[in-house]
């Protein structure tokens, strides 16, 4: 990936996020390049998905910026970030439990449809040629993704790997850059795991995205994350490749402890 | 799966012949009724048109953008004092306003009822956008408290703007205006409208924002300005609503719109399903004749065996039974969130059949 490293998306500037007296991520640099796969591992409470939220605007950071393709982004809302095209999925699926496969895709496209509430309303011809396309799109993301004979069952009743995939599929409905992904494996076997991780890889190709991913199990990113970044409590402790973070003594130290 | 495939594709037509036809009839009936009925029944009739806009309106908060909000009377008062000023005749608003005289440029204002009805929506859903904007930063119970502290403070504002409401005395001899046809008329386009925002991308981001406010912001959508949005639009209905009640019962005052009428709204949202669009509609006409229906509760009874002295309020109980036994044993209301549909009738009938084929 050396000959992309002058093409960055996302950058993090002396990130620090405090509650309180808590310091729950300190200075924390960050830089990802343009389709890369990064992870960010450390352990329970290691401020992994503080950084996320600090990130994609849920959080405003106490000290430090956030910059999205060379423009500051810190403190914007949430929803304006989407825009820009940062997407997420969250560590506990938050599907929207009343809605159908497709209607939880389709949601994510209320950007690119979003003619005002009148013409919404009176389904005006403007209004309805977007929402056809919306459709269309859903649907060929969802077939991309092997959801498309459920889309008209309600998301939640979904297996639980499904349903991860279906958020990770209503992300790529906001049409994002770049993708970051809290824990996209928690509650999965190892062969479960593998698969997903296969599949990021897959989605990175086909969508041309770039990946950033918190993952807990040290094992599960090694093979698929091209750089990665270790938390604890809130320290970055070290970033590089999975074979020298592997060897990291500090790592192995956060891990397992020492006695 | 082709049978299936086959069959929804011939019932699709059948059960758009059975909507025209149901729609049909209801017309006639509507005529029939206007024709025909005593006036009592007539106004018990009418009413059940103005409770489906009015419920309609409090569950695009309540039920579809999932904002709980208390403050339904205030945007009727406001509906139903702009409508009652702008339509009353200067004899009429000079008759009534016998202690402070009204503010000149209200005076000679007279506008016909469609334009009138119009502005009391417009003016509602104003008074809407600016609580909105600063209360729906609140959420769950307290947006509740803020909404219902805001429908009050709307309420007393009018008790006390004399030269402009007349206060407490209310206003007498509102043009009979709600007729029949005028209610009903705007009870269907609320239903239509209702429906078409539901099945519109809006209607997708206030059913996110009330499934997962975090991931719906998430999703790109700006959860406070649809929160804001659903408000004013309900807010608008509200003041629709609110001046047909005045243009019905052809007096208003201040104590009309307290939180007890806010309170039979709610009710009816309830018990019709929350995030029910035909739930409220069928509900709306339940509640409404049942209101009138069990009036005779709250009259002194003579039960033969023992008589009782009349207790103004009994047929409330009644509701809040039915509410009790509708939260233990159906949460979600009579509909849940689902609509109607004719498949689902249908669904009813065979297995009421089927039943009925065992016993045999």
């Amino acid at each position: 990936m050396s000959e992309q490293t002058s093409d960055l998306m996302l950058s993090t500037t002396h990130l620090t996020m405090r509650f309180g007296g808590l310091t729950a991520v300190s200075d924390f640099n960050l830089e990802i390049y343009k389709n890369e796969i990064v992870g960010l591992i450390g352990p329970n409470g290691a401020g992994k998905t503080t950084a996320f939220n600090v990130i994609t605007g849920m959080y405003r950071p106490s000290e430090g910026k956030v910059l999205f393709r060379g423009r500051d982004i810190t403190g914007m809302k949430p929803h304006s970030i989407t825009s820009l095209g940062i997407a997420r999925t969250f560590q506990n699926i938050r599907l929207f439990k009343e809605m159908s496969v497709l209607e939880n895709v389709l949601v994510a496209c209320h950007l690119s449809i979003d003619t005002g509430i009148f013409g919404a309303t009176l389904h005006l011809p403007g209004y309805r040629a977007r929402e056809t396309e919306a459709r269309r799109f859903s649907m060929e993301l969802l077939e991309q993704v092997r959801l498309a004979h459920l889309a008209y069952e309600k998301g939640t009743s979904l297996p639980y790997g499904q349903q991860r995939r279906l958020e990770i599929v209503r992300a790529l409905a906001t049409k994002p850059k770049i993708l970051l992904l809290d824990e996209p494996a928690a509650g999965m076997n190892p062969q479960e795991s593998f698969e997903l991780m296969d599949f990021i890889r897959k989605i990175r190709d086909e969508f041309d995205l770039t990946i950033f991913l918190i993952e807990h199990h040290m094992q599960v990113v090694m093979g698929v994350c091209e750089r990665m970044y270790v938390l604890d409590y809130g320290v970055t402790i070290a970033h590089g490749d999975p074979a020298s973070i592997q060897k990291n003594p500090k790592v192995i130290e956060a891990y397992l402890g020492v006695d | 799966m082709d049978t299936a495939n086959q069959k929804k594709t011939i019932a699709l037509p059948r059960n758009r012949l059975y909507s025209i036809i149901a729609i049909a009839a209801f017309v006639v009936f509507a005529f029939i009724a206007d024709r025909f009925f005593d006036a009592f029944t007539l106004r018990v009739f009418n009413l059940c048109a103005i409770y489906i806009v009015l419920a309609l309106s409090l569950n695009l908060l309540n039920g579809f953008t999932g904002l709980f909000s208390l403050g339904h009377a205030g945007f009727m008062a406001v509906g139903a004092y702009v409508s009652a000023l702008l339509t009353m005749s200067p004899q009429l608003k000079e008759m009534n306003y016998f202690l402070v005289p009204i503010v000149p440029w209200l005076h000679n204002v007279t506008l016909p009822f469609l334009p009138a009805l119009i502005i009391a929506g417009l003016v509602s859903a104003f008074v809407g956008f600016l609580i909105g904007a600063p209360v729906l930063r609140l959420r769950d119970d307290y947006l509740a408290i803020a909404t219902l502290g805001f429908g009050e403070i709307i309420r007393v504002l009018i008790t006390n703007a004399q030269s402009i409401t007349n206060g407490a005395q209310g206003l007498k001899g509102l043009p009979r205006f709600s007729t029949t046809f005028a209610v009903w008329a705007v009870a269907g386009l609320t239903i239509l409208f209702m429906v078409l925002l539901m099945r519109s991308s809006y209607g997708r981001a206030m059913k996110a924002v009330r499934d997962d406010e975090l991931a719906a912001e998430a999703m790109g959508i700006n959860v406070f300005r649809v929160k804001v949005t659903a408000f004013t639009v309900s807010s608008f209905w509200a003041g629709v609503g609110g001046a047909l009640l005045g243009h019905m019962i052809t007096t208003i005052d201040p104590k009309m719109f307290t939180f007890a009428l806010t309170f039979n709204i709610l009710l009816i949202v309830v018990l019709g399903g929350i995030g029910s669009i035909s739930g409220s509609v069928i509900s709306a006409v339940v509640v409404t004749i049942l209101m009138e229906a069990l009036r005779f509760l709250d009259e002194p009874m003579n039960l033969i065996v023992f008589k009782t002295e009349g207790m103004p309020g009994l047929r409330m109980v009644v509701f809040s039974i039915l509410l009790m036994v509708m939260i233990i044993y159906r949460q979600k209301g009579l509909m849940g969130n689902a609509e109607f549909s004719w498949d689902m009738l249908g669904g009813l009938f065979v297995k009421k059949g089927r039943k009925g084929g065992d016993h045999v």
